[in-house]
């Protein structure tokens, strides 16, 4: 049975509908990425997941428990890691967790055990007595994934975990993340970074307006979607319109990013150079990658 | 599903921690600041003032100052404090992630107003003590009382701090509420020298209902006090605590 099952769930906020209708399951013990551009609905469903948000219709069960029934024995079992850095600044780094454990009615003595124990984890033991201000962005961060494991949770949730993080810092999160995962935790990731959902998810769900156009391994994906070459184009602009036209006449998949054009070849098309060579230069030509299924499954040209 | 649970205690244990770490900082607002006011009023200005009977200003006005401050110290806690907690620090998403809910905080939030004012209440009444201005027993009672009043008025500021689009909105709150309250609630003069239609007015004020039962128990001259103020009291409490808790439901939770 999945950990987090999501069945027709519709968010609405006024006249806009931020999540429409949208299904998924979450395996226990296994990485979960959610993949789509801003305003795709990630952060609303993370929120409904978590007790956060009510849903307009749908349901959600998280280990097996309705969140609308019981919305706080769901969170207790829960680690949430917030996009929007929410550290109490009125206490300090140890403070911080074990104020944090106070909630979850954890016993002082086993909270400060706990506590002491995250931040080695994190690498922040120097600086338990340091106020949050005080803090790095990169150390404000691991102290927020070592504040949502104060309760020993079944699932991590966690929201863009390293927008903004030094490389060294990003490593360090993404190694603490797979052990975590080795452990048999199971962690719910929301990422714009490919990289990161490339290395840590084992399966994906790429999501734009509001629902899931496609799931897999991350390699499944790629050999879906990606195909075998990707030809990157910038037209010049008055002859755009003709590269385009001749793009739909031969059956390609393409993707326009800003001035860019992007030719994904594969399944025996291959675009042959000689034919669109009056209209366009060809300026790099790469492996597919994640990033371009991204573009691929949630850019403009799949829109329109 | 959606009610108080013992956990609201979390939330007021959490900002006893951070007030005692910072309560030398407060500590100007709530009892230096009442003092000076007793000190101005009461023996400056008090030897001007002729009150009927023969009472002296100063005993007058130091139940006024007790009810007073106890109402600014619950309605900055759960005004500004609250707000910046809610919007500023972000600390009720951080706490709404955990077993609690947001009611949890609410309540929470308006227990420990309902603290600050029973703490501040107590400092001026053992400082009014100290200088020979209760003159009975029963003033104990004004501890108790200063809770209910805590409540009621953390509440009704909680209330307005869920519905405050800005932090500066606390202008209208203090300049048009809070503050002709302190003046025409029978803190500094007694009511029955204004007009008629303003002695009713002002029976509105939640604070008047303090003001007058404080006077009473301090003086020991309890057939002076309104009892039925109590009754407004409770009232409003029970009005504006489900209240409060629901318009903060509806503002976070969506």
């Amino acid at each position: 049975m999945p950990i987090i099952e999501v069945r027709n769930v519709v968010k609405k906020y006024g006249d806009i509908t931020a999540v429409a209708g949208l299904n998924l399951e979450v395996n226990e013990g296994e990485c979960f990425g959610l993949l789509g551009p801003n305003g795709a609905g990630k952060t609303s469903l993370i929120r409904m997941i978590t007790g956060l948000s009510p849903l307009n219709s749908g349901d959600i069960r998280v280990d097996g428990r309705d969140i609308r029934q019981e919305p706080r024995l769901i969170k207790a079992a829960l680690g949430v890691v917030p996009q929007e850095e929410n550290l109490d600044p009125d206490l300090s780094v140890l403070e911080n967790l074990a104020v944090f454990a106070r909630y979850f009615d954890i016993p002082k003595s086993e909270a400060r055990h706990r506590a002491l124990a995250n931040l080695s984890l994190f690498e922040l033991q120097d600086r338990q007595k340091a106020k949050v201000e005080q803090l790095s962005g990169g150390m404000k961060r691991r102290l927020l994934i070592a504040r949502a494991l104060i309760n020993n949770p079944k699932i991590l949730i966690l929201d863009e975990p390293t927008v903004g993080l030094d490389p060294q810092t990003r490593h360090l999160v993404w190694q603490k993340l797979s052990s975590l995962r080795g452990q048999g935790m199971t962690l719910l990731l929301c990422t714009q970074n490919m990289e990161e959902a490339w290395r840590l998810c084992d399966r994906l769900a790429i999501m734009n307006e509001g629902k899931v156009v496609a799931e897999g391994s991350p390699r499944e994906l790629l050999a879906k979607y990606g195909g075998s070459q990707v030809l990157e184009i910038r037209p010049a602009p008055e002859a755009k319109s003709k590269v385009i036209s001749r793009l739909k006449e031969f059956g390609f998949q393409w993707q326009e990013v800003e001035d860019m054009l992007f030719i994904f070849q594969g399944d025996g098309q291959e675009v042959e150079e000689e034919e669109l060579k009056r209209e366009m230069v060809v300026l790099n030509r790469h492996v597919p990658t994640l990033e371009d299924v991204f573009l691929k499954l949630t850019g403009r040209a799949i829109r329109e | 599903m959606s009610v108080v649970s013992y956990r609201s205690l979390r939330v007021w244990q959490r900002n006893r921690d951070v007030f005692l770490k910072q309560w030398r900082s407060e500590a100007p607002g709530f009892v230096i600041e009442p003092f000076l006011v007793l000190l101005a009023m009461g023996v400056g200005l008090g030897t001007y003032v002729a009150l009927d009977e023969g009472q002296r200003y100063v005993d007058f006005i130091a139940p006024g100052i007790v009810a007073g401050y106890g109402m600014f110290s619950a309605t900055f806690e759960c005004t500004y404090g609250s707000f910046v907690r809610m919007k500023v620090q972000k600390t009720y998403d951080a706490i709404i992630a955990t077993p609690l809910n947001i009611e949890d905080v609410a309540a929470g939030e308006v227990f420990w107003g309902a603290t600050r004012a029973l703490l501040t209440s107590c400092v001026i009444l053992a400082v009014a003590a100290g200088f020979g201005l209760v003159h009975s027993p029963w003033a104990v009672l004004v501890i108790p009382l200063s809770l209910l009043s805590g409540i009621m008025f953390a509440s009704i500021s909680l209330f307005f701090t869920s519905l405050a689009p800005s932090i500066y909105s606390f202008n209208y709150y203090f300049t048009l509420f809070m503050t002709p309250m302190f003046f025409f609630s029978g803190v500094f003069f007694p009511l029955d020298s204004l007009s008629p239609l303003v002695q009713h007015l002002s029976w509105i004020a939640p604070l008047t209902p303090v003001a007058n039962l404080a006077r009473a128990l301090m003086s020991g001259e309890l057939g002076t006090g309104a009892w039925w103020g109590l009754a407004i009291m409770a009232g409003l409490t029970m009005v504006f605590f489900p209240l409060s808790l629901y318009t903060m439901r509806r503002r976070l939770l969506v």
